[in-house]
């Protein structure tokens, strides 16, 4: 296939994909790098204190983006609605974060500065993400720090009362702050409480148990949304003049990831299906320390901090197919493989490449656990000689939890058998392209978070994510929503406009089409096999002929799932069953937008690997001089070749080079 | 009407928390007088009878025995309101129960709270009927308190109520001597198990102390 | 292995419910509790019977969603959530008692999904530092002692489950409200508003018609994050202490 014209003759009529006018303009002011986002600011129009209590902002979400965005512009006067899915906000998916949050304080006085977290995030995104925007990102962490202090979050410290600071996901300096192995429950906390503070105050309109299920366009501008009261079933509109989506990210495409159960596409689909350019939907990270799948009924998988790689030592049988326990492998039979591919790094390369390794031992049949010999997914993550060399009782003070953790989903005891671990998707760097404003393509839309397609480029560093939810949501989008609801005041919209109607009306039609299919087979039997297909070909290593393949097959199981799905129970009431119908129904469509990007990058970056691309010794080989450049997909219609609309991606700080960890 | 904070389930259990310990007071003191009987009626008599004049002529006759029994209606009254404003609210709080129950930690003592506490208000009422205001005279009547307590215990139903009554009010406060600290905030996660076993220390010793009378009384030692 | 549920299906809150009985196969003991359910909820669904409604998102034990009584111990037999209970904690035959938290604060929306929100109510009316963003000091300005963000930090591992309602005899929220009094009131960012916090929470749980607590410690023994019962001396102090107070409202 060729990439200008995205046509795939002979074998599809229809090309998968159009090109379109390239992105001129992101929006981030010229000038020197560290002046940008100043510069930004005080050329942001602001609105009058009187007026903003007039105007509306509907936020999406209540992870680390979508509390943090709640608060702070309900604080600055604005009348805010927020929403999730749960039954309270404090529960998004940023809760269960585990390792940390960076910030380049500088605390240790080990050499960070901003530049240098700026530097290792490009680098670490393989000059996929915008300089621009990683700039802030590095010089707003000092302050997310300072304001979750002050909110009351208990990050860990040492003797003398001040912080204390770990290095994490490689990095050289310690940067990163942490609160045991909760630094997400406890940010997340802390952004629920001022957000809470702010509903008791008045200022935010709270609805949990609710879903968006689709945005109201109105003059080319976001301004409402359409949800389903997920207790009541009732779909109603909400209105605004601006609307925020920071509703996470979309690994449960491939519904075994580490994202909670309810994760999901939909809103930042609806959107783009509104109009709302897609970027890079194809980079995902995939975490190497996870614990394997251990049947077919497993419905999520676990994440066990990466902080383990420090102690641990990652091995597998030098023979295929070795029968024998861990225990009685001898030293000599063991393949350390890690170490002894990779020995400046060692066990601690990046996620990226520890988990391809994994992938690349289990597929030679050296993998490990139970199931059939060949098949095994999994490599052992032995802590024999760390309990040798620190002692049982100092392995139990670092790792207890995590061990306790195992040993309760797994029935091993780590202390004395080497846990397995395997790779599993764990983050999307992909989302809704944004500009340097975090505003979508439709003006009046906003999109922080995971949901947009982020800072990070093709792979996020370990303790990023965190940091850009919290930079996004208390410190950017507040000044550049000011800035847009300076350009109003928009005319009234209400729930009798046509858009509002058509849009309401789309979303009872959909409803009433997954309840009256009746078929015979359940949501999760489609979501179960369109992951394992998305796993299997736009996983951890991607193949042209795998992703042809892939699409043909999505295409196939979706026009499937709309004749064989079966949902029990009605549209007015709570049924699960249906929330996770709506949900896996968009997920086919972002599949296949997944395999059409991955597709068309024959470049290996990141989190994304094609066999196809990579160097003799089997690392992932980018093609800069072609695929410098954001990927940002404009929707055309359910099977319909999108249109492709490329924004250049130019380094003027960091010398692009090959990323290199031996 | 009373501002919220001073109605407030917390501020409820505080004031159960102090009125306990009032009584608590009383109960030691009691139980040390009681005592007296084992050196004869003369003795306990006449304590019987310095209770009623202590202080006299700076303070009326009865005026401390007065004085006590003011403070320990008020706060038996107190005690009770609260326990049945907590307890209503706790009906309230659960208006369908669980099908299956199964408890975890939580003692015999502190699930009994409620019932044992009834129970020792009656058995209170009944004790005051016999031995303070001598309108029931199981086993016979007397002007003496002495020989009413002796002739009351003689009877082998009253001595059995009062031994389980006993054994109640033990249990009773064998979670409330702890509970109070808890209560007042004067409890930590060092402190507790200190605290707990001095309650149930404390309870033990008492109501061993409040026992060796009727016992006494039943196998002949008193008579 | 083979089970039999019992399971309280109620279709609605305004609803009468009751338990009903199924056979479930072959369930593995590597199964965590709730794929038990989702095995069920599956056959349920292609038998054309609606499928048990039951809270959960994370499935890691953090984001407390999940929770129901199992034989008659909230979050079953381990000490930790429902979705983090493997069901080798039981054995081939056993027969299993499944109810949603009750409390008349957290009334029933379907099966054994519950309403929460008096919890968040509970942080809307004081469970916060009022720190507005832009507002920070650096973060180095205020030295914490290592002891007391190390208890702040125990009393914030609250995953706001509700277990220890649905645990406590008298359905009192004690435990929930302690932790965040706790947590906070041990740091010098909330002392200021220390006094007042206590009480708006407190009067804001009562208003919610939880029950009082009688330190009967059920909470404690069930709570999947350990929150000490001390946290409730703690607030029982801080909320004695604001009656005299001059911060109080
Ligand atoms: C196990 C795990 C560990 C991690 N550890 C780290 C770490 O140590 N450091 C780090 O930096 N990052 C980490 N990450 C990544 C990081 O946690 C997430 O990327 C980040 O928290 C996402 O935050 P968010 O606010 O964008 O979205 P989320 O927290 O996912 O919030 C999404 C919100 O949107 C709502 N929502 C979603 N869809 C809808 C809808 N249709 N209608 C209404 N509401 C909706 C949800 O209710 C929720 O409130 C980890 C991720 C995982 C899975
Ligand atoms: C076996 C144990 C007990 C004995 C022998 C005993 C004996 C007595 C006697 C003799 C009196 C009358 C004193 C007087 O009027 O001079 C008395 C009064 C009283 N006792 Fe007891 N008692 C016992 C246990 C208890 C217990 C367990 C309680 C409370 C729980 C209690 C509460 C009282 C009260 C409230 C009075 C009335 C005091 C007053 O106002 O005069 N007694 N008791
Ligand atoms: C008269 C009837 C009584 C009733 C209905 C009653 C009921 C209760 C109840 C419900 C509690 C709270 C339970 C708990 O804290 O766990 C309690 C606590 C207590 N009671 Fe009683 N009680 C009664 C009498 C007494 C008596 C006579 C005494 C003292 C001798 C007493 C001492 C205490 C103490 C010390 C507590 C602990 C207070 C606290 O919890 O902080 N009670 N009682
Ligand atoms: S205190 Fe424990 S049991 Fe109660 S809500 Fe918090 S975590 Fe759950
Ligand atoms: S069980 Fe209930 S009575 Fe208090 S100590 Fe716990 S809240
Ligand atoms: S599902 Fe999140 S705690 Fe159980």
């Amino acid at each position: 296939m060729t990439a200008s014209d995205g046509s795939h003759a002979p074998m599809t009529p229809m090309p998968l994909y159009t090109d379109g006018e390239p992105i001129a303009d992101t929006k981030a002011p010229a000038g020197p790098i560290e002046a940008r986002w100043d510069e930004r600011r005080f050329n942001a129009r602001l609105v009058n204190p009187a007026n903003k209590r007039k105007l509306t902002v509907l936020v999406v979400g209540t992870g680390l983006a979508g509390a943090s965005a709640g608060a702070t512009l309900a604080e600055l006067g604005y009348h805010v609605k927020s929403f999730c899915y749960q039954d309270s906000p404090r529960r998004a998916h940023s809760i269960a974060a585990q390792g940390g949050i960076n910030a380049a304080k500088n605390y240790r006085n080990d050499g960070d500065s901003i530049h240098r977290l700026f530097y290792d995030t490009v680098k670490g995104g393989d000059f996929r993400a915008r300089e621009s925007n990683v700039y802030r990102l590095a010089q707003v962490s000092v302050e997310i720090i300072d304001q979750c202090v002050a909110q009351g979050v208990p990050f860990a410290r040492e003797y003398g009362g001040l912080l204390d600071n770990r290095s994490f996901g490689g990095a050289q300096v310690s940067r990163t702050f942490y609160a045991r192995g909760q630094t997400g429950q406890q940010l997340l906390i802390g952004a629920y409480q001022a957000l809470s503070r702010q509903i008791g105050l008045g200022n935010v309109e709270m609805h949990a148990r609710t879903e968006m299920l689709d945005l109201i366009v109105v003059d080319g501008r976001a301004r409402g949304i359409v949800t389903r009261d997920l207790v009541t079933g009732e779909i109603s509109s909400h209105f605004a003049d601006a609307v925020v989506l920071a509703t996470g990210g979309y690994g449960n495409v491939f519904f075994l990831s580490t994202n909670a159960k309810g994760c999901n596409v939909t809103a930042v689909w609806r959107a783009h299906r509104k109009g709302a350019l897609f970027a890079n939907p194809c980079y995902t990270q995939i975490h190497p320390t996870c614990i394997p799948v251990s049947g077919d009924y497993q419905s999520k998988l676990t994440l066990m901090s990466e902080s383990l790689r420090n102690d641990g030592r990652v091995w597998v049988p030098k023979k295929a197919g070795d029968e024998r326990p861990p225990n009685e492998i001898p030293e000599d039979e063991r393949d350390y493989y890690l170490e002894r591919i990779y020995p400046a790094f060692g066990n601690l390369v990046p996620r990226d490449i520890a988990s391809r390794a994994a992938k690349n031992v289990c597929d030679e049949g050296r993998g490990v656990g139970p199931g059939e010999s060949g098949h095994r997914q999994g490599v052992y993550l032995d802590f024999a000689d760390a309990i040798q060399r620190l002692g049982r009782k100092a392995v139990e003070a670092k790792y207890g939890n995590l061990f306790d953790m195992y040993a309760r989903i797994t029935g091993e005891d780590p202390y004395t058998v080497p846990m397995r671990i395997y790779p599993a998707v764990h983050y999307t760097m992909g989302g809704l392209w944004v500009d340097y404003d975090l505003q979508s393509t439709i003006p009046g839309l906003f999109v922080t978070g995971e949901a947009n397609f982020s800072d990070h480029g093709a792979n996020r560093l370990g303790a990023s994510a965190l940091m850009q939810g919290l930079a996004d949501g208390y410190f950017v989008l507040p000044n550049t929503v000011n800035d847009y609801l300076a350009s109003g005041p928009f005319e009234k919209v209400d729930a009798s406009h046509p858009e509002a109607v058509a849009a309401e009306e789309e979303v009872r039609e959909r409803v009433r089409r997954l309840l009256s299919v009746d078929g015979d087979r359940t949501v999760d039997s489609f979501h179960r096999e369109l992951g394992k297909l998305m796993w299997d070909y736009c996983g951890m290593e991607r193949t042209e002929e795998g992703l042809t393949k892939a699409i043909d097959r999505i295409r196939e199981l979706r026009e499937e799932f709309w004749t064989r799905v079966k949902v029990t129970g009605g549209g007015e009431e709570l049924n699960q069953s249906l929330e996770r119908a709506g949900r896996v129904a968009d997920f086919f469509e972002l599949a296949e937008l997944m395999c059409i990007d991955a597709l068309h990058r024959t470049e290996s970056c990141g989190g994304h690997f094609r066999a196809e691309s990579q160097t003799p010794e089997g690392e992932a080989l980018r093609d800069d001089e072609n695929f410098a450049y954001v990927a940002a997909w404009e929707y055309t219609g359910t099977g319909e070749p999108p249109v492709l609309h490329k924004e250049e991606l130019t380094y003027e700080y960091v010398k692009m080079t090959q990323r290199s960890y031996k | 009407m009373i501002p919220t904070r001073y109605r407030s389930s917390v501020f409820l259990k505080a004031a159960m928390a102090v009125t306990g310990a009032v009584m608590v007071l009383f109960l030691i003191m009691h139980m040390v007088g009681n005592l007296k009987a084992f050196e004869g009626q003369e003795s306990f008599d006449a304590y019987s009878h310095w209770l009623r004049v202590v202080g006299y002529p700076a303070v009326p006759e009865g005026g401390l025995l007065w004085a006590i029994r003011i403070a320990l209606t008020v706060s038996v009254v107190v005690h009770i309101a609260s326990a049945t404003v907590l307890a209503l609210r706790a009906r309230r709080a659960r208006p369908q129960r669980y099908q299956t129950r199964k408890r975890v930690r939580q003692s015999y003592a502190s699930r009994t709270m409620r019932w044992g506490g009834v129970i020792i208000a009656v058995f209170v009422l009944y004790h005051i009927l016999h031995l303070t205001v001598n309108v029931i005279a199981p086993g016979g009547a007397s002007d003496s308190p002495y020989e009413r307590l002796v002739n009351g215990f003689q009877q082998p139903l009253v001595a059995v109520f009062y031994i389980v009554s006993l054994l109640l009010v033990g249990l009773h406060l064998q979670h409330g001597l702890w509970s109070v600290f808890a209560t007042l905030g004067a409890s930590s996660g060092r402190r507790e198990p200190l605290l707990r076993g001095g309650a149930t220390a404390l309870s033990v010793l008492l109501i061993a102390g409040f026992m060796l009378v009727p016992v006494s009384v039943m196998i002949g030692w008193v008579s | 292995m083979n089970l039999t549920l019992r399971i309280w299906r109620q279709k609605g809150s305004e609803d009468k419910g009751r338990m009903v009985r199924y056979e479930v196969a072959d369930v593995s003991p590597d199964m965590s509790f709730l794929e038990m359910l989702d095995v069920l909820n599956e056959r349920l669904t292609l038998e054309g019977e609606e499928p048990v409604a039951f809270d959960h998102d994370c499935r890691e034990g953090i984001c407390g969603m999940c929770g129901m009584v199992i034989n008659g111990v909230a979050h079953g037999p381990e000490v930790t959530t429902a979705c983090q209970l493997h069901m080798r904690s039981f054995s081939d035959g056993d027969t299993i008692d499944i109810e949603p938290w009750r409390a008349k604060a957290f009334p029933v929306v379907k099966d054994l999904v519950v309403d929460r929100g008096a919890f968040d109510r509970i942080i809307q009316a004081g469970g916060y530092i009022s720190a507005p963003t832009g507002s920070a000091p650096d973060a180095h300005s205020i030295p914490v002692a290592k002891a007391d963000a190390d208890r702040a930090f125990d009393a914030a591992t609250c995953i706001g489950c509700g277990a220890c309602v649905a645990a406590c005899p008298n359905a009192s929220a004690m435990l929930f409200t302690a932790a965040k009094v706790t947590h906070l009131g041990l740091l010098p960012q909330g002392q200021p508003e220390r006094a007042s916090r206590v009480v708006r929470m407190v009067d804001q749980m009562d208003a919610e018609d939880f029950g009082g607590c009688t330190n009967i410690g059920e909470c404690a023994a069930v709570c999947p994050k350990g929150i000490p019962l001390e946290t409730i001396s703690r607030l029982n102090h801080d909320l004695l202490g604001s009656l005299s107070g001059a911060d109080a409202k």
